[in-house]
């Protein structure tokens, strides 16, 4: 695909390598302080919130809401026209930013708060892309 | 007056403004220090403090033959010049130095002898974690937290594009101004569409230029060509490199931390202000300015602008040069804001704030990762 070679794609460092070793097997994976029990991103192997030492890594459920985005129009040989570039608010706290994928690159389509849910790109032969695209509401435990 | 007050005691801008390709970089910091050497009635051997980002202060120094005492190379972005006063204010007061220049020149434009380009670090966080997503610099990036402002506080478009025409405004009073030609809501919006929801209007420029400051003890200052003007307080933070990581995308948490300890070590109120410098690198920065220096409360700012509270004539006249949209923007622009406020300190402004003895200037670093603030008086202080 176009896409596997024209973007900026990452080099993981040892604090980051197991994100990325994660979203190649179909999981995102934050951190969670198992002291004060404080979620965050991106990836470090201790709490920025209390400055404990031990960290455990977990999935997430991979679903948020859109939080805010620009669209860029300045062309990007990585991207089919203008698109979007976002950062989604996830259910357990930390904010990302992405692209969201399956939906209209538009503000009518690309609306504020609306349901997302994490769809994976393969951009490299080490490097998979935790994008976005729009999720059906559903009722989930608090 | 308290050991730790200084004084600007020498202020200029590079000769040329805008498109500059006959010379360098470092030759236009050179060019400013020079200016403002004149200003001041100094010479090079006069100073023995220097501060510069984007170069280093080995290569200011080196390139000028200053033989420095203390150097500071603080580099966080257009407001690195802000905190290279406040930094200089302690080194005066704790006699570390007693004459500091700080530079700033960006080619920014024609990029000569800017010694930019190579890939960077792929391993930072801003690169693993938010240049994949297909960022494209500044006016794809510093923007992403403004449709979240938009819908949490009810900002319309139109009032962000006025903030460009109220700018207009001041840089039609300007003669050095890139951009003089009045304009209205209705030309902002209908110019080109760069990152929804930001149109050209709303970005800043792209050009070459520099500026240099030259400050002393404020017991000194009355030796000097130029009237005095006095750095009253000050206050600095950094926040992170990364715009999605940011606490809250309605307010910089910096320019928060910034504005509160530069009021406070000032001891003015806001009604104290006469005048009013907010970097704005794009057309929502003044908006978050006005509102985490206390000025608005939270989401009243777009009508603050709008009910003409900062054009010329209004109760708090803002980016008075016509700022980063209109008069210049060579890449860290937070040296002509501090520019613009010793201009209207010494009364000698394009457009002049009748009367005015009180600015603040607030200066942004990369977007939103960094800030300074710098209160200034023509005043002799107590």
């Amino acid at each position: 695909m176009s896409e596997r070679s024209q973007r900026r794609l990452p080099v993981p460092t040892p604090e980051t390598q197991h994100f990325w070793d994660g979203t190649k097997r179909g999981e995102l994976l934050l951190q969670r302080c198992t002291e004060c029990d404080g979620v965050h991103f991106p990836p470090r192997p201790f709490c920025p919130a209390c400055g404990h030492r031990e960290v455990e890594a977990f999935a997430a459920t991979g679903r948020g809401t859109l939080y805010s985005y620009v669209i860029n129009h300045t062309p990007n040989p990585a991207f089919d026209g203008p698109y979007a570039i976002a950062v989604v608010q996830l259910d357990e706290g930390p904010r990302m930013m992405t692209n969201i994928v399956d939906c209209e690159q538009t503000p009518e389509a690309l609306e504020l708060d609306m349901p997302v849910e994490v769809s994976y790109l393969d951009a490299s032969d080490e490097i998979t892309l935790p994008l976005f695209r729009p999720a059906a509401p559903v009722e989930g435990p608090a | 007056m308290r050991a730790d007050h200084i004084a600007v005691v020498g202020a200029a801008e590079t000769t040329d403004l805008g498109k500059t390709p006959h010379i360098s970089q470092l030759g236009m910091h050179a060019d400013a220090a020079l200016n403002a050497l004149a200003d001041a009635g100094l010479t090079i051997h006069d100073i023995d403090g220097v501060a510069t980002a984007g170069e280093r202060p080995t290569d200011i120094a080196h390139y000028l033959g200053i033989v420095p005492r203390w150097v500071d190379g603080t580099s966080v972005g257009g407001c690195s010049f802000m905190l290279h006063v406040r930094h200089a204010a302690a080194a005066i007061a704790a006699g570390l130095c007693t004459t500091v220049l700080i530079t700033h020149a960006e080619s920014g434009r024609s990029r000569v002898g800017t010694g930019r380009g190579g890939g960077g670090n792929r391993s930072s966080l801003p690169a693993q974690f938010e240049a994949p997503f297909g960022s494209m610099g500044p006016p794809t990036m510093f923007t992403i937290p403004v449709l979240r402002y938009m819908k949490d506080h009810g900002l319309t478009h139109e009032q962000l594009a006025n903030v460009a025409v109220v700018q207009r405004e001041w840089a039609g009073m300007n003669p050095r101004a890139t951009f003089q030609d009045p304009i209205t809501v209705d030309d902002v919006l209908d110019s080109r569409m760069i990152a929804y929801p930001f149109h050209l209007l709303e970005c800043c420029l792209v050009t070459d230029g520099g500026g240099a400051l030259i400050l002393t003890a404020g017991e000194r200052a009355d030796d000097f060509a130029q009237p005095p003007v006095y750095v009253l307080g000050h206050g600095e933070s950094v926040e992170t490199p990364m715009v999605s990581q940011m606490e809250d995308f309605s307010s910089s948490r910096a320019f928060k931390v910034a504005g509160t300890d530069a009021f406070a070590s000032s001891g003015i109120t806001h009604a104290d202000v006469d005048h009013l410098m907010v970097y704005d690198a794009f057309a929502h920065l003044p908006l978050y300015g006005l509102e985490d220096l206390g000025f608005c409360e939270r989401g009243e700012a777009g009508d603050f602008v709008w009910e003409g509270n900062t054009r010329p004539g209004g109760s708090l006249p803002m980016n008075t040069n016509g700022g980063g949209l209109s008069y210049m923007h060579s890449g860290m622009y937070g040296m002509y804001a501090l520019q613009e406020s010793v201009r209207q300190m010494r009364g000698t402004a394009a457009a002049q704030v009748p009367g005015a003895e009180v600015s603040v200037a607030l200066g942004v670093g990369g977007m939103f990762a960094a800030s300074g603030c710098v209160v200034f008086t023509n005043q002799r202080p107590d």
